[in-house]
């Protein structure tokens, strides 16, 4: 048995989504900015593709720009909006735990004359709202913090952190690449100016992203050319992908009701066993408050990467520390910024759930976590 | 690039030899601390100067319990002048390579074992004098 608990990382393409897509990768392959009858039905498929999402944000459809990656949308809405907006201030504020691709365009942007700072969050994860307060200031233009976060699945209040920022006069963005479907992002009624998300984190195709961009400030593109997205972003557009993106987006706000109560049964069913069958094992950040697909677990006296290694020896699939990238030795600044203390720095292990997951893949992973840590801890020279 | 661990690697890992704690070792050694990610600890029996058995115990990953094992199996009965020349690479290659960014495991392994060699001969030292 193949037991992917890992869906944080990636998801499983859909196969309806697939099958969506698949005309577009072979018989109607226009460019949808050539000017012929095959750009055309192109250039409407897009505008579909984008009245779609636009109707699910809540947004307006012309604000809805298709780019590569979240990450790609990250990095556009920080360094963006930041370079086009240097004369009203050159203060930003990101959140302590936000992906790298919002962490390193800020880092880059340090170099340009800007102020970066850092908003805290609490032991339970989520945003300092008073810290966050006082760190506002005439200059700041721009505030991003997550809507969901990556390792902990902690949900923020982020029509109340828009308020917030916009009464100081700035921008807010918020990556909500993990939220979906967990959260409805409503971009206008939260009023937020900048969103991104990922297509491959909802069954959809990798390779796209998505970001909300409010075309009433100015914003500089990164990828330059053939004036595509309205200018903002360069580049043939990638039909099959962007169809794939909506169909997936639709599905899954679709089907969240049943889905969302399906994944919290088999979540809880998870962490009562771990809490019963497994001694000393603590839960990373608040239950209450998170998504219902995420489990972030300190097994203490055990080191992270060993239970990830054996339990892949078995089929099972999880993570350690910060999310998809295995180079990355460095300890989590996410179980940092909660408080953690320093000795269980490095035996922290992320499950997240998905649209696949079963009781029984559950059961199975239990069956072998518990033999895993076992193990684990008869190795160990650190003692209870 | 996600780590690729040998064959070899994983079998070590598994299923590691000389695990454990040792009554009156003749030398014993703790190196690294959680903080920093990996934490060992060694104790040697030495007779006539030939390391006759060896214990350890690892919180560390994969790699790290799997290079200490190969550690221990390859010092065990050898002269403490012999197994103070083992080295990282040596080490690596027995478990048919270590990816990059492990092979500091290697390296620690052996400076804990070199840390055990010392206190043993602290101690007989001191009994002699």
């Amino acid at each position: 048995m193949k037991v992917y608990l890992d869906n944080s990382a990636t998801t499983a393409l859909d196969k309806r989504v697939l099958d969506k897509m698949k005309p577009f990768m072979t018989n109607e392959y226009g460019n949808a900015s050539s000017i012929h009858c095959m750009g055309q039905e192109a250039a409407a498929t897009l505008d579909n593709a984008r009245k779609t999402v636009a109707e699910i944000l809540n947004a307006d459809t012309e604000n809805i720009i298709f780019t590569g990656s979240a990450t790609e949308s990250n990095n556009l809405i920080i360094t963006g909006v930041a370079r086009a907006n240097k004369e009203k201030g050159n203060h930003i504020l990101i959140s302590q735990f936000e992906h790298p691709s919002v962490i390193e365009p800020a880092e880059q942007l340090k170099k340009e004359d800007f102020e970066i700072e850092f908003i805290p969050i609490t032991p339970e994860g989520f945003i300092d709202i008073g810290k966050f307060k006082a760190l506002l200031r005439p200059e700041t233009i721009l505030v991003s913090i997550m809507t969901v976060n990556s390792e902990i699945g902690t949900i923020q209040d982020i029509k109340e952190l828009s308020k917030i920022t916009h009464d100081a006069g700035a921008l807010f963005h918020t990556d909500a690449v993990q939220a979906v479907p967990y959260c409805i992002p409503n971009v206008n009624d939260w009023n937020i100016d900048y969103l991104t998300l990922s297509s491959h984190k909802f069954n959809g195709p990798k390779g796209v992203g998505i970001a909300h961009i409010n075309r009433k400030h100015k914003i500089q593109p990164i990828i330059m050319g053939g004036g595509q997205e309205f200018g903002i972003r360069a580049g043939t557009y990638n039909i099959p992908g962007i169809v794939g993106a909506a169909e997936a987006i639709r599905l899954t706000y679709k089907e969240r009701k049943e889905y969302i109560a399906q994944v919290r049964t088999l979540r809880d069913h998870m962490w009562k066993r771990m809490q019963e069958e497994i001694e000393d094992v603590v839960l990373n950040g608040a239950l209450e408050g998170r998504t219902p697909n995420n489990l972030n677990v300190r097994f203490e006296r055990v080191e992270g990467e060993a239970i990830l290694m054996e339990l892949s020896t078995h089929d099972i699939c999880v993570s350690t520390g910060s999310a998809c990238s295995a180079e990355n030795l460095k300890t989590s600044h996410v179980i940092t910024a909660l408080g953690t203390p320093e000795k269980y720095m490095n035996s922290n292990i992320r499950f997240t759930l998905g649209r696949t997951t079963t009781k029984e893949e559950i059961d199975y992973c239990i069956l072998h976590l518990k033999e895993t840590v076992r193990r684990l801890r008869e190795l160990s020279p650190l003692k209870k | 690039m996600p780590l690729k661990y040998t064959k070899t690697v994983m079998k070590s890992f598994l299923n590691p030899k000389n695990v454990g704690e040792m009554k009156n070792p003749d030398g014993f050694a703790e190196i690294g601390n959680p903080i920093c990610g990996d934490m060992l600890t060694f104790a040697i029996k030495v007779d006539n100067e030939k390391i006759t058995d060896i214990k350890f115990l690892s919180f560390g990953c994969a790699a790290n319990i799997a290079t200490t094992s190969k550690m221990t199996e390859v010092v065990k009965g050898m002269t403490i002048e012999k197994a103070k020349k083992v080295t990282m690479h040596q080490l690596a290659d027995s478990l048919g390579g270590l990816p990059k960014v492990k092979l500091h495991c290697a390296a620690m392994a052996l400076k804990g074992l070199h840390m055990a060699i010392d206190d043993y001969n602290q101690k007989s030292n001191g009994k002699t004098n």
